[in-house]
């Protein structure tokens, strides 16, 4: 019975930190724009999805990881560039609408380009399951979690520590402000979209040898990517990782012991628990209104 | 000069527009399939399919002199869309039959419209209430999930494995698969010991195996579509689970042992023969059409699907129904697709009757197991 | 200005089937469209006045639907009491609902609304017995309205139609009446509204509520009018596209709700003949009047129209 909790526990940490990461590349972008990209799964699947394509062309996988997450910056720039910016100035909401019709339009290009199947990535070091103690994880979970690890302490060091990324957490706190002491908007914006785009096809790379991907890959990873960015709190990093945790150990267990059918509803159901308590995530700001 | 040429020009466009040798009236088939969406790995093939054939067709001259007309429209596998396509189809682009329905939410929710407004509709979807009880218009050709679970219960009992667990996802085509392991398992003394489930978009089964593992299950039956079921096959080996592992006809393609790599091996499924084509003794009734078929799919789109095979079947009954009715009187197409007799498709054998408007047997089903990276037949 | 503007509409669609009674754009997809319109109007009253973001609107339709459908299906009630019942439902669950989820603001609001969709979608998948699984319930009966069985296309757009009308009408006067105004105040600013001594709690509870039973009213009549429900129509994806429904038209306007949700059901049936690059241009499409018309189509084609009619040659 233990050893079947603690699997439940590795399952869940697994499919946990897939969320956290793409949770990571919300919390990037809302940190710079007050707005949360729908397209921000999009941006995972591209990633899977190119590196895929650029290794049946023949590329060898770390050419292709780099390449492909290469152009899904671009892709992010061009998104920034064409769809976000000429709408400076709408309201939030409109502006959410944007980035939705930006994921739909990406997933079109994806099926075009692609097609409707599913595909595979080989694993970094081959899938041969990793006992410990009882469960079982393979390889590549290992790799997501310990890039996932480093990804959010390079993410919290690039706020915390560099000017550039202060100067992007000043842009979501008063454009205006961040104008005035001379710091160029547009551009930051422009990396945050970019920043972010390469998050997620990161993520995406590291995920498609465990889960495959698809041109419609990309919905149900930003939709947990989306929740455990809430639950955490969005805007902070830190919170986007351990919401994710959270929710992928609430599936898990939620499977496990209660009813696997029901998983999602009860993995929810806690997510609404907790903003009931905590109506700003876990470890989110509290905010303030200006009256 | 110049008026001569105008004049010379202004004649030959007259002409093309009011060309009488236009050819007689197109005959319409209508399709809605779920051609994007969670069920595109069966929609996909099967447009492909009818595309293939209706240009081939139109090739060697038509049915009956007139050329085919496919007009078609993706559901995306949502039944909202599938009824008001099938609308669409019938008033707006006057369809003489409607092959289609790729999952039997779509069918089942298009069937009252298809029987008000009496077009003959052959369903391309699986469950068994499509055609039990019968309704006067509508037809099916892919086995029933009914006889894929007679053929799964009829190994077991072989092998001498009663206690069994299951796992399935929660689409349709799953969940209508689950009902019929639960009902028939005690006809063929079964105990299900598990039954867990999974969201057929979901990346980790892990939980619920581990689940499984924990019982006295002596089998596992997961009766599934798409990407999920490979997941739960890569699970079971990395948790170290032995067990006899039993799949639906769902996964009965090149894709699902590409994705689920040696983790697939010693699977077992119910399959269509299409998959085991090349396997099948020369003698085999079935087997020309069915290297016909797998041979010119593959040519064009890449390894073959045993539910474009589907689409193929139904075209042709439907062709063979018109060429015998002298034309596409609705009521005289219905009569002749319910008169298929010996009909040699890519499912089977088909032998309809006024109470049977699906034509296959159990037998039309071969068991398949995988080995060494491809299909097998057992027994 | 408004009572006009309602009037033409109604003559517009009035009118329709009477010119073109055999044609399936404006019997089948005016349907559609119609009850879409009963689903924005009624979020936007949530959204658009009291700036509230729901990604979960979709589950106040089903259970309509599925309150319908099961009460008539599997328990033989007459539709009506079954209706009944599904608004009963609906405002029950969103009354409960509404004052922790309320309390919410801005994303986190929205994810809690995303989260109870998604509950009541799994529920509606996975409780079989009742609801048929993942493939639905099919068989529903006809719409019974005292005696007459709605049946037919033509039949069905002019209840559809007369139902939209109502709700329209109903939304109109929600806007301009003593609700309606504390609610637009609460969207100014929930804290000045709150000096004013408006009850913002019970403010936001009411148009929570009203939004939840204008769906499940839309729901009851899907219902019957597809003979048929299942979990698919009831989705996060539906969810989605009616806010976009709601933003496109133009927030805080009735008439720019229902100008998004026939829009866009137009425009599904309008792009489905492009197959595989429907996607692409409904992507392309979406951003491109979000970003050309950042206010709504309905704002938008108004100030577009009064534009023109300006630039007309003075005579």
């Amino acid at each position: 019975m233990l050893e079947q909790f603690f699997q439940f526990l590795v399952t869940g940490v697994t499919v946990g930190s897939l969320y956290a990461l793409v949770g990571l590349g919300f919390a990037l972008i809302y940190n710079a724009s007050d707005v949360v990209n729908f397209a921000q799964g999009e941006f995972v699947m591209l990633g899977a999805m190119t590196a895929i394509a650029l290794l049946n062309a023949g590329l060898p996988l770390p050419l292709a990881a780099i390449a492909a997450t290469l152009a899904a910056i671009l892709v992010g720039l061009l998104l920034e560039r064409f769809a976000i910016e000429p709408a400076q100035g709408a309201s939030v909401v409109t502006t959410i609408i944007i980035t939705i019709g930006a994921a739909i339009f990406l997933r079109g290009v994806a099926l075009l380009l692609w097609g409707k199947g599913f595909h595979a990535l080989p694993p970094f070091s081959g899938d041969a399951p990793i006992r410990l103690g009882g469960a079982t994880v393979l390889p590549q979970s290992l790799w997501v979690l310990g890039v996932t690890v480093l990804l959010v302490s390079l993410v919290r060091a690039f706020f915390n520590r560099t000017l550039l990324g202060k100067a992007l957490l000043a842009c979501s706190f008063n454009r205006a402000a961040a104008q005035l002491v001379g710091i160029n908007v547009r551009v930051m914006l422009r990396l945050a979209y970019g920043l972010s785009a390469g998050l997620g096809a990161m993520a995406g790379i590291l995920i498609a040898p465990i889960t495959f991907s698809s041109y419609e890959a990309g919905v149900m990873l930003g939709l947990k990517g989306f929740s455990a960015a809430i639950v955490g709190g969005i805007g902070n990093p830190m919170g986007a990782v351990a919401g994710g945790v959270l929710l992928g150990l609430l599936e898990a267990l939620g499977a496990g012991l209660i009813s696997s059918g029901y998983k999602d509803a009860i993995a929810f159901l806690f997510v609404l628990m907790v903003l009931f308590f905590q109506p700003t995530g876990l470890f989110g700001h509290k905010v303030a209104e200006r009256v | 000069m110049k008026s001569l040429w105008q004049t010379a020009l202004v004649a030959l466009l007259l002409c093309a527009g009011l060309n009488p040798a236009r050819g007689a009236e197109p005959i319409r088939v209508g399709s809605f399939l779920a051609v994007t969406g969670p069920a595109s790995f069966l929609g996909d093939p099967e447009l492909k399919t009818l595309q293939m054939y209706v240009e081939d067709l139109n090739a060697k001259g038509g049915v009956k002199g007139r050329k085919l007309e496919l007009i078609h429209y993706d559901t995306g596998g949502n039944a909202k869309d599938a009824v008001s396509f099938v609308k669409r189809l019938i008033k707006n682009d006057n369809v003489d039959l409607i092959i289609g329905g790729t999952t039997t939410g779509d069918t089942l929710a298009v069937i009252p419209d298809v029987e008000k407004e009496g077009v003959p509709f052959i369903s391309l979807a699986g469950a068994v209430e499509i055609i039990e009880p019968v309704k006067k218009w509508v037809f099916k050709v892919p086995h029933t999930d009914r006889m894929a679970v007679a053929k799964i219960y009829e190994d077991l009992r072989k092998r001498g494995l009663t206690k069994v667990a299951i796992i399935t996802g929660d689409g349709g085509f799953d969940k209508s698969g689950r009902e019929q392991l639960l009902k028939l398992a005690p006809q063929y003394g079964i105990t299900l010991v598990a039954d867990e489930s999974y969201g057929n978009k979901d990346t980790d089964m892990t939980a619920q195996l581990t689940k499984i593992r924990a019982t006295d299950a002596q089998a596992i039956i997961n009766f599934g579509l798409g990407q999920a079921p490979a997941i739960v096959t890569k699970n079971i080996k990395q948790l170290g689970i032995t067990l006899p592992l039993y799949q639906s006809h769902g996964v009965a393609s090149k894709t699902f042992i590409d994705l689920a790599g040696d983790a697939a091996e010693g699977a077992r499924l119910p399959a269509a023969a299409l998959v085991v084509a090349e396997q099948l003794p020369d003698a085999d009734p079935q087997k020309p059409v069915l290297m016909a078929y797998k041979n010119k799919y593959e040519a064009k789109h890449g390894p073959v699907s045993t539910f474009g095979g589907h689409a193929y079947d139904g075209l042709m009954i439907a062709v063979a129904a018109i060429q015998r009715a002298g034309g596409t009187d609705k009521a005289k197409v219905r009569d002749e697709i319910e008169k298929t007799q010996g009909f040699i498709g890519t499912a089977g054998v088909f032998n309809m009757t006024p109470q049977d408007h699906m034509g296959l047997t159990v037998d039309a089903f071969k068991l398949v197991e995988v080995r060494n990276g491809s299909w097998k037949i057992v027994q | 200005m408004r009572l006009v503007g309602f009037y033409v509409f109604a003559a517009v669609v009035a009118l329709l089937p009477v010119l073109f009674p055999t044609n399936y754009f404006v019997t089948v997809v005016g349907a559609s469209a119609g009850l879409h319109v009963i689903l924005a109007v009624g979020l936007n009253l949530l959204m658009g006045y009291a700036g509230q973001i729901s990604l979960g609107h979709a589950a106040f339709f089903g259970m309509g639907a599925y309150a319908s459908a099961i009460l008539t299906t599997r328990f033989g009630w007459y539709s009506l009491p079954a209706l009944a019942t599904g608004l009963l439902i609906a405002g029950t669950v969103a009354w409960l609902l509404a004052r922790p989820i309320l309390r919410l603001r801005g994303h986190y609001l929205a994810m809690a609304t995303l989260g109870f969709g998604i509950i009541v979608h799994v529920i509606m998948v996975q409780a079989t017995r009742w609801t048929g699984g993942p493939d639905g319930l099919a068989g529903v009966p006809p719409l019974n309205l005292l005696g007459w069985a709605v049946e037919g296309d033509l039949q069905w757009y002019g209840v559809i139609m007369a139902a939209m009308l109502l709700t329209v009408w109903l939304s109109l006067n929600l806007v301009d009446s003593q609700v309606g105004r504390a609610l637009r105040a609460v969207h100014g600013s929930e804290f000045a509204a709150q000096m004013m001594g408006i009850d913002i709690g019970r403010a936001k509870t009411q148009v929570f509520v009203v939004s939840a039973l204008f769906a499940a009213f839309a729901g009851s009549l899907f219902a019957h009018q597809q003979a048929f429900v299942s979990p698919d129509s009831f989705n996060l994806i539906v969810s989605v596209e009616l806010v976009t429904m709601v933003v496109l038209g133009g927030m805080a306007s009735t008439f720019g709700a229902a100008c998004g949700a026939i829009a866009l059901t137009l425009l599904h049936q309008g792009l489905v003949v492009f197959e595989d690059y429907e996607m692409v241009i409904h992507g392309a499409l979406l951003m491109a009047v979000m970003i050309f018309l950042p206010q709504g189509l309905f704002v938008g084609l108004s100030q577009g129209t009064r534009r023109l009619w300006a630039m007309r040659p003075k005579s």
